[in-house]
């Protein structure tokens, strides 16, 4: 079980409160690609929304935060850290702040 | 009785102003899509309750939202408009082929007579198709394939498709900004440029085929031959479906300017809300004031009562006028400092609905029996 903490604009969308826990396929390692695969059939009025319909290219005001690191230039095959994978620690996906 | 639904898109959300045949008290609900740009509300002429609004953000791209019914609730529709085949490229505002890129939906034209099927037009200009209620999206590619494509640029707004005016039984025209007004008569799946008689200061060749910032276009059912357009500037009118424009600017204060629209029942009578500049998008002498025209253009006259006639400095943009169909026909448009006027006799005499919306983005008005 993954954890997911999404913005809230996404959350209202996907009519979500608080945190997602999604579940990969059988045998998926946690990555980006898979986490983000699970959200997706989780949820899928999200597709498009986070990463681009087909070249699947993160969305350029959004970050990929975990464990106190920024893995928003991680490929998106490259392992999640082990806190991630197991449930312990959440991946963050965090929309650029702008105000004025 | 007869009653009105006025659907606002603003930068924040959208908002549903509703009223009986008079016009006088307005019920209004909202918002929806809260925080996000809501860049088209729209109904079906064929089922008033279904409803599509075009969601969008810079953070998380496009929604597509759809209502069965009148807008009480909404569902997520589909989002995915791919272009077909080859993308392609376009010139971009330092000269240099971008390829074409997908950013938001402009504007979402339902079928008159099928409420499931729509037309989006897009940026970067495109025009995709819906046969679903908007859980799938088709490019009619034959626009953007066009051999004037790779020369069109964006407008400041961007290159968007934000025009899409449909007649039977294949005849559509469509206008983006800054390529210019295109006609199709199969339906879609090929377009020409008409463009003949616009001239554009600012482009290598004022009198191109293709390359000119129409700003809006529009059209009465009666007279399906006779086209109306404000230009980036210049008020144009065509005789021959668009074959041919010629200037009926006259004496507008400023012939500058982004929605125009045509009286309902009066094909000759327009309307059009002069801006006093591209440099200076507001009212010229902070005076906002509509001006009509019965005599098809040339001969204008303002229409101030009810509306701020000092210190007046929002702008109205391009899909932000409306006009509905009851036998006194009524006017609507929204500013960018969020307020929405109403005029339920043909212009004479304004109210404003709302005054402190987010900026309004786009209004358009059901007329339910």
């Amino acid at each position: 079980m993954i954890r997911v903490v999404l913005p809230f604009h996404l959350r209202t969308l996907s009519r979500t409160s608080g945190e997602v826990r999604v579940e990969l396929q059988p045998g998926e390692v946690a990555t980006l690609r898979t986490v983000l695969d699970a959200l997706e059939r989780q949820h899928p009025v999200l597709c498009g929304t986070i990463r681009d319909h087909t070249t699947f290219e993160r969305r350029a005001f959004l970050r990929f935060f975990a464990c106190e690191e920024d893995l928003s230039l991680q490929a998106p095959d490259a392992p999640l850290p082990p806190a991630v994978a197991t449930g312990e620690a959440p991946l963050l996906i965090v929309g650029a702040m702008a105000g004025g | 009785m007869s009653s009105v639904r006025v659907l606002v898109g603003t930068k924040k959300g959208a908002f549903i102003l509703s009223s009986d045949g008079t016009r006088r008290k307005w019920d209004v609900t909202g918002p929806y899509f809260a925080g996000w740009e809501i860049y088209h509300l729209t109904g079906s002429r064929a089922d008033p309750n279904r409803l599509y609004a075009s969601q969008t953000s810079g953070w998380f791209g496009q929604v597509l939202q759809r209502s069965d019914d009148g807008g009480k609730t909404f569902r997520p529709a589909g989002n995915k408009f791919i272009y077909e085949g080859a993308t392609g490229t376009h010139q971009y505002y330092d000269g240099t082929q971008r390829p074409w890129k997908f950013t938001r939906v402009w504007h979402i034209e339902p079928s008159p007579d099928n409420p499931d099927v729509a037309f989006a037009g897009v940026e970067d200009a495109a025009l995709f198709r819906t046969a679903d209620g908007g859980q799938t999206w088709q490019e009619l590619s034959g626009l953007r394939n066009h051999r004037t494509a790779p020369s069109w640029q964006p407008g400041a707004g961007g290159l968007c498709l934000h025009t899409i005016l449909l007649q039977q039984p294949q005849r559509m025209y469509v206008a983006i900004s800054a390529a210019g007004v295109f006609r199709s008569e199969d339906g879609g799946r090929s377009f020409e440029p008409i463009n003949r008689g616009l001239k554009s200061d600012g482009i290598p060749n004022p009198n191109a085929d293709a390359g000119h910032c129409v700003h809006r276009i529009a059209v009465h059912p009666s007279r399906p031959n006779v086209l109306y357009m404000q230009k980036h500037w210049d008020v144009m009118r065509s005789d021959d479906a668009g074959d041919s424009w010629t200037e009926i600017s006259g004496n507008l204060p400023s012939d500058f300017g982004f929605p125009i629209g045509v009286h309902a029942h009066e094909p000759q009578t327009i309307y059009v809300v002069p801006i006093k500049s591209d440099s200076e998008h507001y009212p010229p002498e902070g005076k906002l004031r509509v001006y009509r025209s019965r005599t098809g253009g040339n001969e204008w006259e303002p229409l101030v009562r009810g509306l701020p006639q000092e210190n007046c400095y929002v702008n109205v943009l391009r899909d932000a006028m409306a006009i509905d169909s009851l036998d006194s026909c009524g006017i609507y448009f929204g500013t960018t400092g969020g307020q929405v006027y109403a005029s339920p006799d043909g212009g004479e005499n304004w109210s404003a609905i709302v005054r402190d919306l987010p900026p309004v983005l786009s209004v358009e008005v059901q007329t339910l029996s």
